[in-house]
């Protein structure tokens, strides 16, 4: 160990370890093994079953089982049984389960906030700052709506049983913004988490059992893409609600075509950040360390795509530079730390071939001259100049701590270079002149636009994205359309005769759309006005997190 | 903060030697309006920045332990009241030399480290006293010196005032500008005023004080800070500690950058002095993680960084006997300054 006095002559960061000692007190009380929870009851830890690793050590944290189709059948059963009394108890009755659910998780946040970061090998500092105050938000908010149900949503009833699948990068958080919205309105759910990062679902699940919540309105069934396919197969299942790979997306739309399966996707994206040349050039730096180094640029809404006017884009490159020396990478339960590990090899292969790919292309690879721990899975953070539209990694998703920058001359080819992609999930834009960023905003074709700010979420307001990065929204006011729905049988017969194609319906694109926008949409009149409010606060109060 | 610009005019006394380093003077440049004017800050995204930094780097045990031993030498112990005598001022000056208690140092193996504070803040009319109680103790003297804390006698009062503090011994000397300068954007004549001040120091480093509570935006805390540099300042200064808000992070931060910024494009280095505010050891940590994520570790010496505190200190002796002994300590187990 360092002495006072070299420490006092270096000024280094030493140690600031988060204890792990309550995470792995309550995986030890499980027998380091976990079943399903299925009706309010845990399941056996079945025949199959497989290990959950720690990113950062490669080491194993627990056994899980793979959910069978019998069992995700019973799940299935067990959120239908539950569904009618649970929409029967009425809005203020579900309010108090989920205020409750809120409650616990702030009183239990050290602790899932830990068993994330082994789970995922994201910072503590982002599982304890940002997403589990997220997660008791999505709580707080939607018993919110539970509770205002009648009076906000005449006439919307819930969907029934939904089938949610939910990815690795932010296992708690999505699995909030699902279950949250969805058994406020009155459904009940069966939730797949990632295979790589079930843990927090499973703790959730306990929760859920200790606070009272009825049996069988909460199901959570682990397993890989074996055990989703059967969710999105099951008969019974009235909505599938899905986050993850447009890929995957695209199955799964396939399969639940003409099914009358109500269908929500929040996919891939390829997020332009967009600088103009009068922003605050310091704070831009900052809003790219939180757009693509945040949770090791493992964000589908992650701003990975820099486009800074042309007479900028010096100064902007020598900044990042010297920001990516002083940013660190290594054990994710260190206080201090930046950057964790990246969740998995798969991953941090693929990465590496893109990055590969890159430089065979011709782009320049940027990387700061330290190294990254070697035990685990950590990858550096990266910068790409010299990149074109055409080169590869302009244009599919990383998915990795790895940013492009390009450059633009006028704020109209901005744009045209900002939408030239298949996504549109997010964009941010830099600038200090409010007419350029309200002419800018909302010629962006993603579902979020963020001005001078950048990976900002609220539970009031509505996420999700265009073309290729999928339909539906969640959070805010959406959660009447998203998880509720009318008695209008029309409604119904529209959503069934979906075409089974993965590009979008103009319907779904003017969710989202900035206060000079006029509305495109053909929805019901008396939900337009409130999105639009919705929006303004959205593009005018980025809320300090 | 680049470590290609800290190396390109690395002073010969390195960060890494317990020596006190001495950066050259800045010897200011000529104003650049343009330069002044294309000074953006957004503030939402400053803001954001202070808040989420105090979640991002922390020291811990030992290293919060040395690292509060570092804040000591950076501080400018101070009494700037109007109930100052000289008996005070000597107490004060007798805390500077042996700032935390001899045991505290020996158990955390720090002994020989040289720990007093990087100077003694007073009015002019303590200047000759102070220096005579820190005689043979190498801490400079640093005055208020230009009609404290409004800045707003007349200039020739102000230049004297100055002119008399170092003639009385002081080594540095913490001006007031004049905020109206920043808020009609009258940069020459601010430009012109600092200037003045800095020839009438002479040999004694001059530390610019922007009341920064009182400029209104950040983006004034910003353009501020660069013409006190254009006109040859060695520190800028956030606050008089008699505003009705100080030294607070966002603006710490805005003046770092600025002083980042002259540092890349003339290679000169100036200070940083946050004052007034800062009363918790915490609060020090917090302002030091942020001069080293910005600025870098060359400027966590005092002759680029200080804290203008009188309360401080006690908290920090305080905070370095709990990491001692485990125990938390009451503020009378450590002899008053």
């Amino acid at each position: 160990m360092a002495s006072i006095p070299d420490i006092f002559d270096s000024m280094a960061y030493g140690p600031a370890p988060e204890s792990a000692g309550p995470a792995h007190a309550w995986l030890d009380g499980h027998g380091r093994r976990f079943g399903h929870f299925i009706g309010g009851q845990w399941s056996e830890p079945g025949s199959e079953t497989f290990e959950t690793l720690n990113p950062a050590t490669g080491k194993p944290i627990a056994r899980l089982t793979q959910a069978s189709a019998a069992e995700v059948d019973r799940a299935v059963a067990a959120a239908r049984a539950a569904q009618p009394a649970w929409w029967a108890l009425g809005g203020h009755g579900r309010a108090r389960h989920l205020y409750a659910i809120a409650r616990q998780i702030q009183k239990h946040g050290r602790m899932f906030a830990v068993l994330e970061s082994l789970d995922n090998g994201k910072p503590i500092r982002e599982s304890r700052d940002i997403d589990v105050p997220l997660v008791a938000r999505h709580f707080l908010h939607h018993a919110g709506w539970a509770q205002l149900m009648d009076r906000e949503l005449p006439g919307r009833v819930p969907v029934g049983v939904i089938g949610q699948i939910i990815p690795w990068n932010f296992p708690l958080l999505m699995l909030a913004w699902k279950i949250a919205p969805a058994i406020a309105m009155g459904n009940t759910v069966v939730l797949k988490p990632a295979e790589f990062t079930s843990l927090t679902a499973l703790r959730f699940a306990e929760l859920c059992e200790e606070i009272g919540l009825p049996a069988g309105v909460v199901n959570i069934v682990t397993g890989d893409g074996r055990a989703g396919e059967a969710l999105v197969a099951h008969p019974d299942v009235d909505k599938i609600a899905f986050t993850g790979s447009t890929d995957v997306g695209r199955l799964i739309r396939t399969a639940t075509a003409g099914s009358g399966k109500k269908l929500s996707l929040e996919l891939g994206g390829k997020s332009p950040f967009l600088v103009f040349p009068d922003a605050d050039l310091d704070s831009v730096v900052e809003g790219v360390v939180d757009a693509i180094w945040f949770n090791q640029g493992q964000v589908c809404c992650a701003g990975s795509r820099i486009l800074v006017q042309e007479g900028t884009a010096d100064r902007l490159v020598a900044k990042l530079k010297a920001r990516m020396e002083t940013l660190r990478v290594g054990e994710p339960l260190d206080k201090a730390v930046d950057m964790g590990a990246i969740i998995a090899p798969v991953q941090l292969e693929k990465i590496a071939e893109l990055v590969r790919r890159g430089e065979e292309e011709g782009a320049a690879r940027w990387q700061p001259s330290w190294s990254c721990p070697r035990d685990g899975w950590f990858y550096p953070p990266t910068l790409f100049t010299e990149v074109a539209p055409a080169a590869t990694i302009a244009q599919v998703e990383i998915f990795g701590p790895v940013v492009v920058l390009m450059s633009f001359r006028t704020p109209a080819e901005a744009v045209e270079l900002a939408n030239n992609t298949r996504y549109g999930l997010a964009a941010s834009l830099w600038t200090e002149n409010i007419n350029l960023a309200l002419d800018v905003a909302p010629q962006l074709q993603a579902g979020t636009v963020w001005i001078n700010c950048t990976n900002v979420f609220d539970a009031a307001s509505g996420f999700g994205g265009y073309r290729e990065s999928g339909f539906g929204r969640e959070g805010g006011r959406t959660v009447g359309r998203s998880d509720g729905r009318t008695i209008d049988p029309y409604r119904r017969s529209t959503i069934c005769r979906l075409p089974p194609s993965p590009t979008v319906r103009p319907s779904d694109r003017p969710t989202v759309c900035l206060p000079s926008t006029a509305p495109r949409s053909s929805t019901s009149a008396a939900s337009r006005p409130a999105r639009i409010r919705a929006t303004v606060s959205r593009c005018s109060t980025p809320p300090a997190d | 903060m680049a470590d290609t610009s800290r190396q390109r005019t690395q002073t010969p006394a390195a960060a890494g030697s317990l020596e006190v380093p001495v950066a050259p003077r800045n010897p200011g440049m000529s104003l650049e309006l343009d330069w002044i004017e294309e000074i953006r800050v957004n503030r939402s995204a400053v803001e954001r920045r202070t808040a989420t930094l105090r979640g991002r780097r922390t020291v811990k045990k030992e290293w919060q332990a040395a690292w509060l031993l570092r804040a000591v030498t950076l501080m400018d112990l101070t009494t700037l009241s109007g109930d100052d005598t000289a008996g005070r001022v000597r107490r004060l000056c007798a805390k500077a030399r042996r700032p935390v208690r001899a045991d505290l140092l020996e158990a955390m193996g720090a002994s020989q480290l040289p720990i007093r504070v990087g100077a003694v803040c007073v009015y002019h009319r303590f200047v000759a006293t102070a220096v005579e109680a820190l005689e043979g103790s190498g801490i400079p003297v640093a005055a208020v010196s230009t009609g404290f804390p409004a800045g707003l006698s007349p200039v020739e009062q102000r230049l004297a005032e100055i002119r008399a503090s170092v003639a009385a011994g002081a080594e540095e000397i913490d001006v007031v500008i004049t905020r109206s300068h920043v808020l009609i954007e009258d940069w020459r004549a601010l430009y012109d005023e600092v200037r003045a001040m800095r020839e009438a120091c002479g040999d004694a480093h001059i530390k610019t004080i922007l009341a920064t509570g009182e400029l209104g935006t950040l983006r004034n805390v910003a353009r501020a800070s660069v013409v006190c540099m254009m006109a040859g300042a060695d520190f800028i200064k956030t606050s008089t500690g008699k505003e009705s808000v100080n030294a607070t992070l966002p603006v710490g931060l805005v003046m770092a950058r600025a002083i980042r910024d002259f540092r890349e494009r003339t290679g000169h280095m100036v200070g940083l002095k946050p004052a007034g505010g800062i009363r918790a050891a915490k609060d020090a940590l917090d302002w030091l993680v942020l001069v080293k994520e910005e600025l870098g570790d060359r400027w966590l010496r005092p002759d680029l960084f200080r804290f203008g505190a009188s309360t401080l200190l006690t908290d920090i002796e305080r905070q370095l006997e709990h990491f001692v002994t485990g125990r938390y300590s009451a503020a009378y187990r450590h002899p008053a300054g």
